[in-house]
């Protein structure tokens, strides 16, 4: 009665969910461009040493201001120099680390935080999510940039400080998502069964409940070090985050400002480089969404 | 005006996809005359809400519709611009969805969403379209109707915005309703007084109805003309009375199998099932689509095969008589 | 709808004094309030009178309270660097704030609103794309960047605008488009999602079914409905670019809250600061209050419950 050869009975077989997986990750411009870019400039943030042509400290006031090569300079500073005669490629090129470094370690202690009060929130419910929604709502209700800079004037504008206070600043966004994902998964059968076969509540949240959200956390975690790294630089650019000599991007564009009237590169270079860093950070984890929730896809 | 109000012929919906064309309705024929209620039956998937999407012409954009004709009264169809399908829908014909929750504005008042109706294709004043709103709320067995004028749709049940919706369909009179599984999402007592209702607004006001539905027991009941759909292809039609007398068609006879009847079906008996899954319609159909799950196909089910029969009463099958006389008395 | 809104509002209130709590505690932050006003050079008999000065030697509760009870009076004490009232030094320098934050988020609200309406009417086509770029963009771009190239182009390259100040209308535009660019990629995907999600629904097929046209089908069914959620974000938007405006302005030296803030900071002035973090705090809890109530009031679901 079924025959083999019968177009009409062939089996409608479909690619395995991870082949699927990869070959939308594979489709995805905006994934493959952010990852690439991030990808650039963590290889460019590891080998600083070896990339950059001078010291990034070194000043020299013979030569300050020297423009880049496609202003008129030369191939001794490509992109110049910056006031203190400091070799303006080399500061970019251990601006990276400073970027990177500040976006990852606050992306993760804020994801700690935010996870767990989300997590607790979710699986507890009850007075539990009373309590992470209201800190939620005070978190929320606190003007970021104000607080921030504030506590990095009075505790003085160290890397650790800049690092700590975002990631303690930053979590707002991982307790709502994961909060809401919890509870979504949490309401599903096999975490009542787990409960009715009687199962750890450390047990369930990590074999159970982590592996279900943990695609949801990667993409805030992206978007997240996106964040951090832009408030670090704006921080650093009103002058009360990362402080001088470390070449920060932010604080970059500050120096040049001065001099923005006569040598805007000064500006537009450490500028176009954090866009660039934040906006393939963003690209990506965007992407990571698309191609991870294709449900959710508009 | 003539006799025959809808007429399609040869209609054909692809759907293009990833992986080829989707083949969802091929070659549909039917007729249906003033005042006459027609039951398209067939199980999800079967192309049946699709067919009655094509007619009133809201398919999505990327389904292609082609037809040898879709004729309304005198109006063809396939040719009518999009301004003369816009005074065609709500006006004469209109349609109603199978999910009531969610097929009402939910930002707009009953009032407003009743009377929107009339005020887009009658020149008429807001009070009188108040007042149609009301009698009809009236008749589809409202009670206050006035006072749920002002009422939002989530303030009601399923059932009465099933009603709702019914009247907002009547508000211009329309010839032909198109009635998409209305009962479907509804409780089982209140399906029978929707469907009670459906079958005397029609009669009350000579409207014809198409009733999509998958549920033969509601045909049987309601139905003039049958039309039995299974992956997108028509393969029994006919008079009611004759398709459930004499089913001519497999699987029209696997449906029927598939429900109780009270005095045949002996108590603790199992109910038929038809076995094996709906086939796949991308890529290249001919054929018997229903000869995957058919216990008497033959090499012959590939070819096309042309609809048959006599009296109206046609089926699309190889064996002469469907294939009956190697069921014995199953049917 | 009365049980939602006091529900909200006591909330609300909750929320405020825990904010006012956590910024008055930023001034035990160093460890000794006396000691960072003093100054390094400070002998330990000034820091022992200015602690007795300020009452820095009571218990933080005490302290707490008693700034508290005077804040609710709208005295929020005196500024340690420009030696005047907080409370007026800020009122002063809220209207220019008041004023970019309100042009700001209508900006946002007048580009992002139409762009996220036609991507979703037509997805994929090259506006839907455009607007896709400019909100990603919008997301990933420094506004302090931003700020310093539009004064590039606009006041130094082609002296249309004035690079900075807050004299004229015209001193308004640049921050205005940098501090709007900032809530439009989150108004735009938020109107474009919702508006392919509303005009997937089952009403608007209704709605067609009955012969609307499709632009009574779009801003009548479809809108309406997509427009809820927008509003209460616009509004919460609203009060985040408050807080945000701290950067906005010191970038066009735009004499605002925002900058006083910059300064209070820099020159180590915690009253000013305590105060400035309150009043933003509240600014974004008054935002968020009447977004939940504008919400319940146009969502019918909601206004009846």
């Amino acid at each position: 009665m079924t025959d083999s050869t019968d177009p009409l009975s062939r089996e409608i077989e479909g690619p395995s969910p991870r082949q699927m997986l990869k070959a939308r990750a594979l489709s995805h411009w905006g994934l493959i461009f952010g990852m690439a870019v991030v990808g650039l400039l963590l290889l460019v943030a590891i080998f600083a040493p070896l990339l950059a042509p001078h010291d990034p400290y070194a000043q020299s006031l013979m030569k300050r201001m020297v423009p880049p090569v496609f202003m008129g300079g030369t191939w001794e500073h490509p992109l110049g120099t910056d006031h203190l005669g400091r070799d303006y490629l080399s500061r970019l090129i251990y601006g990276a680390r400073v970027s990177l470094l500040i976006g990852a370690v606050a992306a993760l202690i804020s994801g700690f935080i935010g996870t767990a009060m989300g997590v607790a929130a979710g699986y507890f419910g009850g007075k539990v999510d009373a309590v992470v929604t209201f800190l939620i709502n005070v978190r929320l209700a606190m003007p970021v940039v104000l607080v921030a800079l504030a506590v990095v004037a009075i505790l003085g504008g160290s890397l650790t400080v800049v690092i700590c206070v975002l990631g303690l600043l930053l979590w707002d966004r991982f307790a709502v998502v994961m909060r809401a994902s919890t509870l979504q998964i949490s309401r599903r059968d096999y975490v009542a069964a787990a409960q009715v076969i009687g199962a750890s509540t450390p047990r369930i949240v990590l074999t159970e409940i982590m592996p279900n959200v943990f695609n949801n956390l990667i993409v805030i975690v992206t978007l997240e070090m996106a964040h951090a790294i832009l408030l670090e630089a704006a921080l650093s650019f009103l002058g009360l985050g990362v402080q001088p000599p470390i070449p920060s991007w932010g604080l970059m564009v500050s120096e040049g400002k001065n001099m923005m009237l006569f040598e805007p590169w000064l500006v537009l270079i450490p500028g176009a480089v954090l866009f660039a860093l934040v906006l393939a950070i963003n690209l990506m984890g965007d992407g990571l969404r698309d191609v991870t929730a294709p449900e959710g896809r508009s | 005006m003539s006799e025959t109000l809808l007429s399609v012929k040869n209609l054909t919906l692809d759907i293009p996809t990833g992986s080829g064309t989707l083949h969802a309705v091929r070659g549909i024929d039917f007729e249906m005359k003033r005042g006459e209620t027609l039951s398209i039956v067939g199980e999800s998937g079967s192309g049946k809400s699709l067919t009655s999407l094509a007619v009133i012409g809201l398919l999505g954009k990327s389904i292609k519709r082609s037809a040898d004709e879709i004729r309304y009264d005198d109006i063809d169809l396939l040719k009518a611009s999009n301004r003369v399908m816009r005074d065609l829908r709500g006006n004469r014909i209109a349609m109603i969805f199978q999910e009531p929750m969610t097929s009402l504005n939910p930002a707009y008042t009953i009032g407003d969403q009743l009377m929107e109706t009339l005020l887009l294709h009658r020149n008429v004043s807001k009070s009188k379209a108040r007042a149609r709103a009301v009698e009809l709320l009236e008749k589809v067995g409202i009670t206050a109707a006035e006072s749920r004028l002002s009422q939002y749709p989530h303030q009601l049940s399923g059932g009465l915005r099933q009603r709702v919706m019914i009247a907002m369909a009547l508000m211009c009179e329309p010839d032909l309703l198109i009635a998409d599984e209305p009962t479907t999402a509804l409780d089982v007592t209140i399906q029978a007084q929707i469907l009670r209702l459906l079958v005397d607004l029609t009669r009350e006001m000579n409207m014809a109805m198409i009733l999509i539905t998958h549920d033969l027991g509601v045909v049987a009941r309601v139905a003039d003309k049958v039309a039995v759909m299974y992956a997108g292809e028509l393969v029994e039609t006919g008079p009611a009375e004759a398709v459930f007398a004499t089913p001519s068609h497999p699987y029209t006879r696997g449906l029927l199998r598939c429900i109780p009847q009270p005095g045949k079906t002996e108590r603790g008996a199992a109910l038929g099932t038809i076995a094996g899954i709906v086939p796949s319609l991308v890529g290249d159909v001919t054929g018997c689509a229903f000869r995957t799950r058919c216990p008497h196909a033959v090499p012959a089910c590939r070819e096309a095969i042309p609809l048959r029969g006599t009296d109206n009463h046609d089926f699309r099958c190889v064996h002469a008589d469907g294939a009956l006389s190697k069921e014995g008395d199953a049917a | 709808m009365l049980a939602f809104i006091l529900k909200r509002l006591g909330l609300a209130v909750l929320v405020a004094f825990t904010v006012s709590f956590i910024s008055f505690s930023l001034l035990f932050l160093s460890g000794d309030p006396a000691a960072a006003l003093a100054g390094e050079t400070a002998s330990g008999e000034d820091v022992e009178a200015l602690r007795r000065l300020y009452g820095f030697d009571r218990p933080m509760l005490v302290q707490y309270g008693d700034w508290l009870f005077s804040a609710l009076q709208g005295d929020f004490g005196e500024s340690y660097y420009f030696k005047l009232p907080v409370a007026s030094l800020i009122a002063e320098r809220l209207q220019v704030t008041m004023t970019l934050g309100v042009c700001g988020i209508l900006f946002a609200l007048i580009t992002a609103v139409p762009l996220g309406v036609v991507a979703a009417i037509r997805p994929n086509s090259i506006i839907d794309r455009v607007a896709l770029f400019l909100s990603v963009a919008g997301q990933a771009m420094p506004s302090f960047w931003f700020g310093l190239i539009l004064i590039v182009i606009f006041a130094i390259q082609l002296g249309m605008l004035p690079p900075s100040g807050a004299d004229s209308w015209q001193h308004f535009i640049m921050p205005t488009i940098v501090l709007g660019y900032y809530a439009m990629p989150a108004i735009m995907r938020l109107t474009r999602a919702g508006m392919l999600d509303v005009l997937n629904s089952d009403y608007i097929r209704t709605a067609r079914a009955k012969g609307a046209g499709e632009s009574r089908v779009l801003f009548k069914h479809a809108l309406r409905n997509a427009i809820i959620p927008v509003v209460s974000l616009a509004a919460v938007q609203m009060g985040f670019m408050l807080g945000g405006s701290i950067v906005v302005e010191s970038v066009f030296a735009l004499h605002g809250a925002g900058y006083l803030a910059w300064e209070s900071i820099a020159r180590n002035d915690l009253p000013t600061v305590q105060a400035l973090i309150l009043v933003f705090s509240m600014f974004y809890i008054v935002f968020t209050f009447l977004a939940d109530v504008l919400n319940a009031w146009l969502d019918p679901r909601m206004r009846s419950a």
